[in-house]
């Protein structure tokens, strides 16, 4: 195997991610890791729905809903054992479970049925199931409602890792971004990524090679499900806050813009998008402009709405596109 | 159980329902003829709602406000079509929903740039300020009945244009086959430039009926175009009498489902575990609904003909 210059690029920016907090401590403001562990975050839930828009062609509309799965068992754990002294559910190990679990199995519901619809459907029918989540989190008084539940205490892994300390969960989560990144490397290479991508291009001829996609889309749409609520079990650690609005579907809007900037069906590309998406939101919102009284940063998404549209139309392959060697199709 | 407030919650949600109705029916034709996602629909109702409070306060009349309403909201409309959506017809959903959720991030910016951020009211005038009784002993107010009338008279036009003029043979002609009506010699383009300025004109028109009960604010236009969107998938995309039949049945569903069903689970619960689940349950209905509708028929209830292109 060759080193590409892509390879290069890629390796470099690893291992910038992985010096970065020693690069906060010189410099003296530890801002930054807070802000890039939010994004590697959203990068390991974007890599997930990956899975289905970039590689299965299945535009899932409602992704955030497992984070919130995820991060609403950290939360309730929390509550729960800071309310009425139940220790064991501040257990990291057990609240990772049922996070996996538990979006797992939420997946497995709404990807059975929605995975009989197709097309515009398929979209609608997965935001709407979204926003049922989110609408319950809303009426569920005990769990704060709309306001939210606050974290007293993050995830107790007994001592193998201390989440209380930021470097230490600054590096937990970069590992976890590793690990999503070998997996779905893996993934799609293997023959069930091979069938997931068939069925993409062409499903009829996937059927006529003996492959029901059903069974392979629903088995991506549980894994993707799972990865998501991973992502929610760090997020709710990193916040110490959870609330319905991880939910809301502009969140899975959100994690669409990211793969879409970064470039569908690349596999570092979710990554670039998820730093792109929110570098472009911290610059857009620092503009230092004045026109007539007005902040233009303050309406940062004036900028940001157009220059969406304007990404969509005439750079497909987002940041991919870019990096050498890209494909030249579409 | 409280008849009177049966009666009432069912006006409710008939009123509900064909405020749903003038959104779907507006997405739906957008879907069934260009085969369009257009997420930023919500965004025209928003600015329905606007338009409507600026233009009372310009005029000082509700009625006028609202008749120069629907011009202008269907002028954005052709604008909105013009300058960003008319490429993207031929992209796949994917852009679509993107872009489009790019156009709602700017008008929602752009509303807050414009008119501020907080809300706006829209005064009444006296004689739609009142109670009227229907049945007596039954008062109701006249607003949200004059809503429910000029629902069903919109419902009617729209029968009426879809069924019997010549824009409406070419609207359904559309909804069943695009490629052949442009082979045909139609001017499609104006043909989709015509329907997205309709549909956004009724998407206003629900904006500025709805501004009144509800309230004009930003990010309204966002809650009511998932139920929307429910609606139409549940009534079957291109169709406008799935749209009408679905508004109206969810529009019953979610109003009289909220009022009455703490009282049925009262029935099956303790009464501790009935109060905290009703909330979460009946927010919950209409996405069951949905599913179960799908679970047995992907294509909704009324898939137009032509479907499964």
């Amino acid at each position: 195997m060759s080193i590409s210059p892509r390879l290069l690029i890629n390796s470099a920016l690893l291992i910038f991610l992985a010096a970065l907090p020693f690069l906060t401590d010189w410099a003296g403001d530890s801002f930054y890791t807070g802000l890039v562990a939010r994004i590697l975050i959203l990068a390991i839930a974007a890599l997930s729905l990956n899975l289905l828009i970039g590689y299965g062609g299945m535009v899932s509309f409602g992704h955030a809903a497992y984070i919130g799965v995820g991060a609403y068992v950290v939360g309730i754990g929390a509550f729960h054992a800071f309310e009425d002294g139940i220790d064991w559910m501040l257990n990291g190990y057990i609240q990772l479970v049922i996070a996996l679990l538990g979006s797992a199995f939420i997946a497995l519901i709404i990807g059975a049925i929605s995975l009989r619809t197709r097309g515009v459907y398929f979209i609608m029918i997965t935001m709407a199931f979204s926003q049922m989540l989110y609408f319950t989190a809303v009426g569920v008084e005990t769990y704060g409602a709309d306001d939210g539940l606050s974290i007293y205490s993050r995830s107790d892994m007994l001592g193998l890792i201390d989440l209380n300390d930021e470097k230490s969960l600054y590096y937990l989560i970069f590992i976890s971004l590793l690990v999503v990144l070998y997996l779905m490397h893996r993934l799609v290479g293997s023959a069930f990524g091979n069938v997931i991508r068939g069925s993409k291009s062409n499903e009829a001829r996937m059927r006529a090679i003996g492959f029901s996609p059903y069974k392979y889309r629903l088995t991506a749409f549980v894994i993707a499900g799972a990865i998501a609520g991973y992502a929610g079990f760090l997020m709710a650690n990193l916040n110490d806050f959870v609330s319905p609005d991880v939910m809301h579907w502009t969140r899975s809007g959100d994690l669409i813009i990211m793969i879409l900037l970064g470039g569908m069906a690349s596999l570092f590309g979710p990554l670039y998008g998820a730093l792109a998406f929110l570098m472009l939101e911290e610059m857009l919102s620092s503009i230092p402009l004045t026109i007539g009284g007005l902040h233009v940063g303050e309406y940062w998404q004036l900028i940001f709405g157009p220059l969406l549209i304007l990404i969509v139309l005439y750079a497909r392959n987002g940041v991919d596109s870019f990096l050498p060697g890209a494909r030249k199709n579409s | 159980m409280n008849w009177l407030l049966l009666l009432e919650q069912i006006l409710n949600g008939f009123q509900l329902g064909l405020l749903l109705f003038l959104l779907a029916a507006g997405l739906t034709l957008v879907f069934g003829i260009m085969d369009m996602v257009n997420l930023a629909h919500g965004s025209l109702y928003m600015m329905g709602a606007y338009f409507c409070a600026t233009f009372t306060g310009w005029t000082g009349s509700f009625l006028i406000g609202a008749l120069l309403t629907l011009p202008a909201v269907f002028l954005l409309g052709v604008v909105v079509e013009v300058v960003a959506l008319r490429t993207l017809y031929a992209r796949d959903h994917l852009d679509q929903v993107m872009a489009t959720f790019g156009l709602i991030l700017f008008f929602n910016e752009a509303t807050r740039l414009i008119w501020g951020p907080i809300g706006l009211v829209i005064p009444l005038p006296e004689f739609l300020n009142q109670t009227v009784e229907i049945i007596p002993g039954a008062p109701y107010p006249a607003f949200r009945l004059a809503i429910i009338l000029v629902g069903f008279l919109i419902a009617g036009l729209l029968y009426v244009i879809v069924s019997r003029t010549k824009l409406g043979m070419l609207i359904r002609a559309g909804a069943s086959n695009r490629d052949m009506i442009g082979a045909l010699g139609i001017n499609i383009r104006l043909l989709f430039t015509l329907v997205f300025g309709l549909g956004a004109a009724l998407a206003g028109r629900a904006g500025l009926m709805a501004g009144p009960i509800l309230s004009v604010e930003i990010g309204m236009g966002e809650s009511i175009l998932i139920l929307t969107l429910v609606v139409i998938v549940i009534g079957g995309i291109g169709s406008i009498k799935g749209a009408f039949i679905a508004a109206i049945l969810i529009g019953l569903i979610d109003t009289v489902g909220r009022s009455f069903l703490p009282e049925i689970l009262d029935l099956v619960l303790p009464s501790q575990t009935a109060a905290t689940a009703a909330p979460a349950i009946s927010s919950m209905m209409i996405y069951l609904l949905m599913a179960l509708v799908l679970a047995i028929k992907p294509q909704g209830l009324f898939p137009p003909k032509g479907v499964g292109r």
